[in-house]
């Protein structure tokens, strides 16, 4: 196990500097320099000279990147370029936003997912079953935002019984929750609809098993061999699936989050890209990047832990 | 041929269909515009309705509909273009450098949040069609390299790949001979996957604003447009939504359907 979490541990940082090493140079082969784009076009070249000096675009590019990448193993993401305030502060006011959706959505998509899985696997082939199934072909078929436009014209406009978009703070927990509601709900269908097939097609599986027929043999019934016996088996690939929703949700937000005008990780990205503040969009989607792959590492450590013939496959 | 199969096919043809019609004639000029019969809803004359510029919207959804199939099929021919070959070189060399760099390579790729990474490239370099094809082409070349990988490493042990290595010819040769043909069919369904998954990035991205540029019309703008008139007019967003739906389960029920059609073995795993 040791071994395994050595050379799975390795792998962790080559991608991480992998994956930093591709942003900084994507975002820096970007047309248009910060200093000019802030004064405007009728700037002094000295002034923007000087702006580019204090901003530290002056020193060469790899300076900047190594001074980025040490800057973030210290927990300092930079300053940005437009509002002058530290990155870390700007993304962790706007994590309050989008890590609460991204588990609102988790949750709801779980919730949804397990009961329906259970009962389409349990009905295979009928009726239930193929009601289950054909609803999550179209769940997966339906892009998020339209669906969440569609939930702003039932919910919000028609019946009013919440409000179509923008977040009133945490100031009031019931309210940011209630405004949280409808993009949550936005983001989890088609991850439930996923999920749903997922949890069916893990749980038939399971239940083609020759310990199943034991199990039945027994004397158990139906009900108690899925329940004791099947279940638990089955969960190994639902939570993979569930691990890389997580950060799916997490990225996958920036588009439900300008439906619903939401100030989280999304529109920070939006907004930097526009105001050419390549600081805060390199520390965005690096950190995106990171919670990624962070999370399939603690997925593949904890499969690894659970199930010891995983080791040997490296 | 199976029901999903037909109805997938059907659905498809639909879109593809109006899609080409749309290069011939339109019912209306989707660049024309008529203030005065804005946000009409479906009637007689408009089929669908018109926008808040008075655009025909059948009309727009016909030409939009070229611009989804044209960036998810290109989409799809870059993944395929160099994930296929890609996935065949790492399985003739198994364990060599090259796998793992390939190897290691689609696992990095995987870990990066395709939209995140779609939105930056479509932003840094300007959004257009063709910046969006690219962004969505990227993230396909990694599924096709590992489907095309895990299924040449179970041909490669099979007896007439052995009997062609006996008669001396080539890796290459073996990989283009005769592991390629026998993975076809896979790379047909998954292909037709990636297409559906291809024109909700698109109309994601387009959405936000990155995707083709106006006049051209695509859905996701149309549902940007639609989105401060839905209350006004609930059909400039329901519709294009529609299109958008109906397209996508089309190509995923088409994709089950070859898959069951392909190869019966698997319907009778599955079921």
């Amino acid at each position: 196990m040791l071994r395994y979490t050595l050379k799975r541990l390795t792998s962790l940082v080559v991608s991480l500097l992998v994956a930093s090493l591709v942003i900084f140079l994507v975002v820096e082969v970007a047309p248009g320099d910060p200093a000019s784009y802030m004064l405007g076009i009728n700037a002094q070249p000295e002034t923007v000279a000087a702006l580019r000096a204090e901003l530290g675009l002056d020193v060469p590019k790899y300076q900047r990147y190594l001074a980025w990448v040490g800057g973030m193993l210290t927990g300092d993401f930079g300053t940005s370029y437009t509002y002058r305030t530290p990155v870390a502060q700007m993304i962790a006011d706007r994590l309050w936003v989008s890590l609460p959706l991204a588990l609102m959505a988790l949750t709801l998509s779980t919730c949804i997912a397990f009961p329906a899985g259970i009962y389409a696997a349990a009905r295979r082939g009928q009726a239930g079953d193929v009601a289950v199934m054909g609803a999550t072909q179209l769940g997966v078929a339906v892009p998020n935002f339209w669906f969440a436009m569609l939930l702003v014209l039932l919910f919000a406009i028609n019946l009013g019984w919440f409000s179509a978009g923008g977040f009133p703070g945490w100031d009031n927990p019931l309210q940011a929750l209630k405004s949280l509601t409808l993009p949550a709900i936005a983001l989890a269908l088609p991850q439930a609809a996923i999920l749903t097939r997922v949890m069916r097609s893990s749980l038939l599986d399971i239940l083609g098993e020759d310990f199943m027929r034991t199990a039945r043999a027994k004397g158990l019934s139906r009900r108690q061999a899925l329940w004791r016996h099947a279940l638990r088996n089955a969960l190994i690939p639902v939570l993979t699936i569930i691990g890389l929703q997580f950060s799916f949700l997490l990225a996958g937000a920036i588009i439900i989050e300008q439906v619903f005008f939401l100030p989280g990780l999304g529109r920070l990205i939006f907004q930097s890209i526009t105001q050419r503040d390549l600081i805060v969009v390199e520390s965005v989607v690096m950190l995106l990047v990171f919670a990624v792959i962070v999370v399939n590492f603690i997925v593949d450590l904890a499969y690894a832990a659970v199930d010891p013939r995983l080791r040997q496959r490296v | 041929m199976s029901r999903s199969l037909t109805l997938g096919a059907a659905l498809t043809a639909v879109f593809v269909g109006a899609a080409l019609l749309s290069f011939l004639w339109t019912p209306g000029d989707v660049q024309a515009m008529d203030i005065a019969g804005r946000l009409q809803p479906p009637n007689g004359d408009n089929l669908l309705g018109t926008d808040h510029f008075g655009r025909d919207i059948l009309s727009m959804l016909m030409v939009g509909a070229r611009t989804s199939i044209a960036v998810a099929l290109v989409a799809v021919g870059i993944g395929m273009g160099a994930g296929v070959p890609l996935g065949l070189a790492a399985a003739a060399r198994k364990g060599g450098w090259l796998d793992e760099i390939i190897m290691r390579g689609n696992d990095l790729i995987f870990a990066f949040p395709s939209l995140v990474i779609a939105i930056l490239i479509t932003a840094v370099f300007g959004p257009s069609a063709v910046n969006a094809i690219i962004a969505i082409g990227i993230f396909n070349i990694p599924v096709f390299a590992r489907l095309t990988r895990g299924a040449a490493l179970s041909l490669w042990t099979r007896d007439f790949i052995l009997a062609a290595r006996v008669a001396g010819k080539s890796a290459t040769r073996i990989s283009v001979e005769h592991i390629l043909p026998n993975t076809a069919n896979l790379l047909i369904v998954q292909g037709t996957i990636q297409f559906s998954l291809g024109i909700l990035a698109e109309a994601g991205l387009s959405y936000v604003g990155l995707g083709a540029q106006p006049p051209t019309p695509s859905w996701g703008r149309m549902l940007a447009d639609a989105q401060t008139m839905v209350a006004l007019a609930p059909h400039v967003a329901v519709i294009p939504g529609l299109a958008i739906v109906l397209m996508v389960l089309g190509l995923n029920l088409m994709g089950d359907g070859l898959r069951d059609w392909l190869d019966p073995r698997l319907k009778e795993i599955r079921t």
